[in-house]
């Protein structure tokens, strides 16, 4: 068996147990990166020197006698929108192509604490805009199960660097979904944890009061792991809340007896692709099965959330954008005859159509006379959403939805209207509106055998019981198994 | 001409003596190399965070209380977004509709005339870097050590009507931020400084005229001169059937002329937004009551004390209280030498005017409180003269050596022994029998002349009292 | 149309962008259409519904007032397009 296809939590086993060097395990993650990059394109920058630096260093330890922590050894994939000390963090923007961080975002200094090793970072839509990674910048990159269709976004290349086997985990970012629908997309595991349990200190904010770091991997085990490594109150950023460690991987139980299990039939409608409504069936039966209750709740203020996202987002967007103006870093337009002409230059040479977008969108609704019939009303209903999942919550320990209400579309699918493809996120938003915990887990493939994702979502800072229903309806189905041939068409 | 009446509010900025920057832990002193007082945060480098200054906010509360505001209970940071070389995140934190502190007033004198200004807010906010002309290459050079000093924007009701007003209630203003020590208040280094907002409207006319802005005043006399120069101009505008434009005006201070700056058709919209990076400011009336026990005593109480405790006239108590060095310096001057009157006298005369032709504080001196004292003692010993003291003080100003020294080393001790005195006394009347039949019949002036040359022949060290004593007895003899 | 072009000129000017005449064309449909979209929120009753300030319940988050070294001044320019004299260069900023 190939050590690249293994899942973090084995090969981090091997590592500590001196079963295979780690020199090994890079060179088996490089060698796999060689032949399926090209196919896939799902990084932006391979970072060789610097872990095989690191490899050397940490096998040293290791031979030592050393504790090289739990992720000891293993090479994990980063999007390009994390800062890395040394090392270029595009956010697959021209603003950004040549900009290189001085100092790492906090959940870099966790995952090297722990001993994992960075070895890239990952294609992303530009400045993590998008649901399909095709607003990048730099590339376009292809979902691993058929070549001619998107990964997701906007975290597309991490999940397709994970479901290709390029690396055994990776971070994401998630404001609206971008975690979790390119881990449907793809198949694999993509955890957004509650909004302040992840320290944003590194990332670079597109909407700062929905953003959240979290992880790609193969299997809910290793989400839970990740989960350990990067959790934790940080003093650098105001909204990571401080509260107790815990260790995630207590709640891996095949068991959801005596638990309930909330379906917001009110919220899951007809927009839904009739094989994506099959599989959700079909997990509905697999958790009842194993033992948990199923109930019906209704969540009627959800159906807003889109709306409101894209008021609330666009308008936080438009201010964090701003600082890219050509002066302090990022991209400087050659021909300005004066500073006003080289901020518009900058920004219009530097910035892609979507970004300008929805710094346009954001901008029109702070702007004067706009702001409470957009921003302050936007903020109204979010409240409404929060409240309304709070009740549910009363019915329920975990909401169970589809992570999507399509599976991948070909290239260029919804180029002609922005707003059908912001619909793809229906399912996803309201978790960010509410700041809540959410996974979307392998839940089946459509007739085209593109995979369809099933998503948990908890009360805020319950990643454990959101984990458990996981982690039983992962032991209970075989999808996460599967992995994609790598090839067009399907 | 009509009469008209001036309308003037202030905006003043001052700096907080915090020794970090508002939302990270970079130093905030002055007078540093270029960028070299900066970090990922304060540059606003992608993906950084803000996390507040905790002194920021009891600094704030402090100015608020010792201004009669309002302290509130809830607060929030608000984002005011521009574009502009100075702001590298392209928008400044600042605070919109919940600022920390609120309606507040301060009681000013303006030529003996007690008038109370109002204070609408004091809110905090972070300062922009400094922007460098280079003359070599044209172009303009960005130190970002400034991003992020904290700031609080205290901002005064239109209750101001002219540029003595004005001056006297930032005046008071900075007295009251030094003796909080929240602000060193330097206003040439601009750590304390003014945009005035001003318009005219003729006496008895209700509405408010079209106002104008002056940003970034720092001195008292760009102050008074700008508002003189302003409303002299609108006024020539309105008479001559002009309209007032709503606009900035920049003020070169070295010319003394004001430039309107047209403004944009483009005008500005900041988009205020709620800061998602930080967290509300909830304060209890616990911690506000403790902010209200730790204020220092006032200027308006200190000077109430000086009259009682220390007997000094109030003319005198006002001005020493006025500034906060000043009273130290005074208070700790007498402590040694326990003359307030002297002491006073002393702070108010020779050393002010010495002070003022150097332009220095009180505390920025070469004269220390000790060295005061000493002369003071000499002078109470009879040691030397009052006359001669004037000159020891002159030396301890420019050298800062000690008085009793200056005295040994040029041998300045006064003459109080009448032997001696005597001897001179009786030789300059032999040598001026003019003088003495001058005075004999009735030319008083004539001992004048005597003393004098007494005084001469002992280079001023002779006791003037013995001096005098000595000479009338041997006239009149 | 519930966006106008002067209305896309005018926050293309806020956010310092330059925009073509068929860029204006197509933005004014697109954030048209969004807005619309958005709009369906004007029907929601929201009467005194408090707007969410932070999801968190989080209060006086502050740091101690202590000094940390400040990063060397050629990594804190070190990504910037125009330096001269220990400082970031710009066109010439008329007051």
């Amino acid at each position: 068996m190939d050590l690249y296809s293994l899942a973090l939590t084995d090969v981090a086993k091997k590592i500590k147990n001196k079963e295979v060097k780690i020199k090994d395990v890079l060179d088996d993650i490089y060698s796999r990166i060689d032949n399926v990059e090209p196919k896939v394109d799902a990084y932006i920058t391979l970072t060789q020197k610097l872990a095989y630096e690191r490899a050397q260093e940490l096998q040293q330890k290791l031979d030592n006698g050393e504790d090289i922590g739990i992720l000891g050894g293993v090479p994990i994939a980063i999007k390009d929108n994390i800062c890395t000390n040394g090392v270029k963090t595009t956010c697959a923007s021209r603003m950004l192509e040549n900009f290189t961080p001085i100092y790492d975002a906090t959940v870099i200094k966790k995952l090297e604490e722990a001993g994992a090793i960075v070895i890239g970072k990952t294609n992303m839509d530009e400045f993590a805009m998008g649901s399909s990674t095709e607003t990048s910048y730099m590339k376009k990159t292809k979902n691993p199960w058929d070549l001619t269709r998107v990964p997701g976004g906007s975290s597309g290349g991490s999940a397709a660097a994970v479901s290709s086997d390029m690396a055994f985990a990776a971070l994401g970012s998630d404001t609206g979904g971008s975690i979790r629908q390119p881990a449907s997309y793809c198949s694999v595991v993509g955890l957004k944890p509650t909004y302040g349990l992840i320290s944003r200190f590194g990332l670079i904010a597109f909407a700062s009061s929905l953003d959240q770091i979290g992880p790609f991997t193969k299997t809910v085990e290793d989400a839970a792991l990740m989960l350990n490594v990067i959790a934790g109150h940080d003093e650098k950023d105001t909204t990571s809340a401080d509260i107790e460690k815990q260790d995630y991987t207590k709640a891996l139980l095949n068991d959801v007896s005596g638990k309930t299990i909330g379906i917001p039939t009110d919220f899951i409608t007809d927009g839904i692709n009739k094989d994506v409504r099959a599989a959700y069936d079909e997990a509905i039966a697999t958790l009842k099965n194993a033992g948990a209750a199923i109930k019906e709740i209704k969540l009627e203020y959800a159906k807003y959330s889109l709306a409101t996202y894209y008021i609330i987002a666009t308008a936080e967007a438009s201010s964090n954008l701003g600082r890219y103006d050509g002066i302090r870093y990022g991209y400087r337009a050659k021909d300005f005859n004066d500073l006003e002409d080289l901020y518009r230059k900058s920004r219009t040479e530097g910035f892609g159509a979507e970004v300008k977008r929805r710094i346009m969108l954001g901008t029109y609704v702070l702007s004067s006379g706009y702001y409470d019939a957009y921003y302050k009303r936007a903020q109204q209903v979010r409240t409404l959403i929060v409240e309304n999942f709070k009740k549910a919550f009363e019915e329920c320990d975990v909401i169970m939805i589809p992570t999507a209400p399509n599976t991948s579309f070909k290239f260029g699918a919804h180029n002609a209207s922005p707003l059908e493809m912001y619909l793809e996120d229906i399912y996803t938003v309201p978790v960010n509106m509410a700041g809540l915990p959410a996974v979307s887990v392998p839940g089946g493939f459509d007739s085209n055998g593109m995979p369809i994702g099933i998503q948990f979502i908890a009360k805020a800072f319950d990643e454990k019981n959101m984990l458990q229903v996981a982690y039983t309806f992962e032991q209970n189905t075989t999808y996460h198994k599967e992995r994609p041939s790598i090839q067009e068409g399907k | 001409m009509k009469d008209y009446e001036v309308i003037i509010g202030l905006e003043v900025h001052a700096e907080l003596s915090t020794n970090t920057k508002i939302y990270c832990n970079c130093s905030t002193s002055f007078g540093a190399d270029p960028n070299t007082h900066c970090c990922p945060i304060c540059t606003g480098m992608p993906g950084t965070l803000p996390v507040l200054n905790e002194k920021v906010v009891e600094y704030a509360v402090k100015a608020g209380l010792a201004t009669n505001c309002e302290i509130s209970r809830f607060s929030k940071q608000d984002r005011k977004n521009y574009f502009y070389p100075d702001l590298p995140k392209a928008y400044q934190i600042s605070q919109y509709d919940l600022p920390l502190c609120l309606g507040g007033h301060l009681d000013i004198n303006v030529n003996g005339n007690k008038k109370t200004i109002g204070i609408t807010r004091i809110h905090i906010e972070e300062d922009a870097g400094k922007l460098i002309h280079d003359a070599y290459t044209g172009d303009t050079l960005v130190d970002m050590n400034r991003c992020a000093v904290p700031l609080i924007e205290i901002v005064s009701e239109p209750d101001i009507r002219n540029a003595d007003e004005a001056v006297a209630y930032m005046q008071t203003l900075k007295s009251i931020l030094e003796y909080l020590e929240v602000c060193d208040c330097k206003m040439q280094e601009g750590s304390l400084r003014c945009d005035v907002n001003l318009s005219v409207r003729p006496v008895g006319q209700k509405e408010f005229g079209t106002r104008t802005e002056t940003k970034n005043l720092n001195s008292f006399r760009a102050i008074h001169n700008l508002i003189e120069f302003e409303t002299k101009r609108q006024i020539e505008v309105l008479e001559n059937g002009g309209v007032i434009h709503q606009e900035t005006i920049r003020w070169d201070d070295a010319k003394g002329i004001g430039y309107a700056m047209r403004s944009k058709e483009d005008a500005q919209d900041y988009r205020y937004f709620p800061e998602p990076d930080l967290a509300p400011i909830v304060l209890s009336d616990e911690y506000i009551n403790d902010m209200k026990n730790s204020l220092p005593e006032m200027p308006h109480l200190k000077k109430e004390r000086y009259i009682k405790e220390f007997g000094l006239p109030e003319y005198d108590a006002e001005i020493l209280t006025a500034s906060k060095y000043t009273a130290n310096f005074f208070e700790k001057t007498n402590a040694i030498c326990n003359n307030p009157k002297a002491v006073s006298n002393w702070i108010m005369g020779d050393f002010a005017k010495m002070l003022n032709e150097k332009e220095l504080e009180i505390n920025e001196s070469k004269v220390t409180e000790e060295n005061l004292a000493c002369l003071i003692s000499l002078i109470d010993k009879g040691t030397i003269s009052s006359k001669i003291a004037k000159q020891i003080f002159e030396e301890m100003f420019e050298t800062g050596e000690n008085a009793k020294d200056i005295v040994e080393k040029k041998g300045l001790v006064q003459i109080s022994d009448e032997g001696a005195i005597k001897e001179i006394v009786q030789r300059v009347v032999e040598a001026n029998p003019q003088s003495v039949a001058d005075y004999k019949a009735g030319k008083d002036r004539a001992i004048g002349f005597m003393v004098g040359q007494i005084m001469k022949e002992t280079k001023g060290k002779a006791n003037p009292q013995i001096v005098n004593k000595l000479l009338l007895e041997i006239i009149n003899k | 149309m519930s966006v106008s072009k002067e209305d896309v000129k005018h926050i293309a000017n806020l956010s310092k962008l330059n925009l073509t005449d068929e860029e204006l064309d197509k933005y004014t449909t697109d954030l048209s259409n969004i807005v619309d979209f958005a709009n369906e929120l004007s029907n929601i009753n929201v009467d005194g519904v408090k707007p969410t300030a932070h999801i968190l319940d989080i209060k006086n988050v502050f740091r101690k007032d202590e000094v940390d070294a400040s990063y060397d001044r050629e990594e804190i320019l070190k990504n910037a397009p125009s330096k001269d004299a220990g400082c970031i260069s710009v066109p010439k900023v008329v007051e």
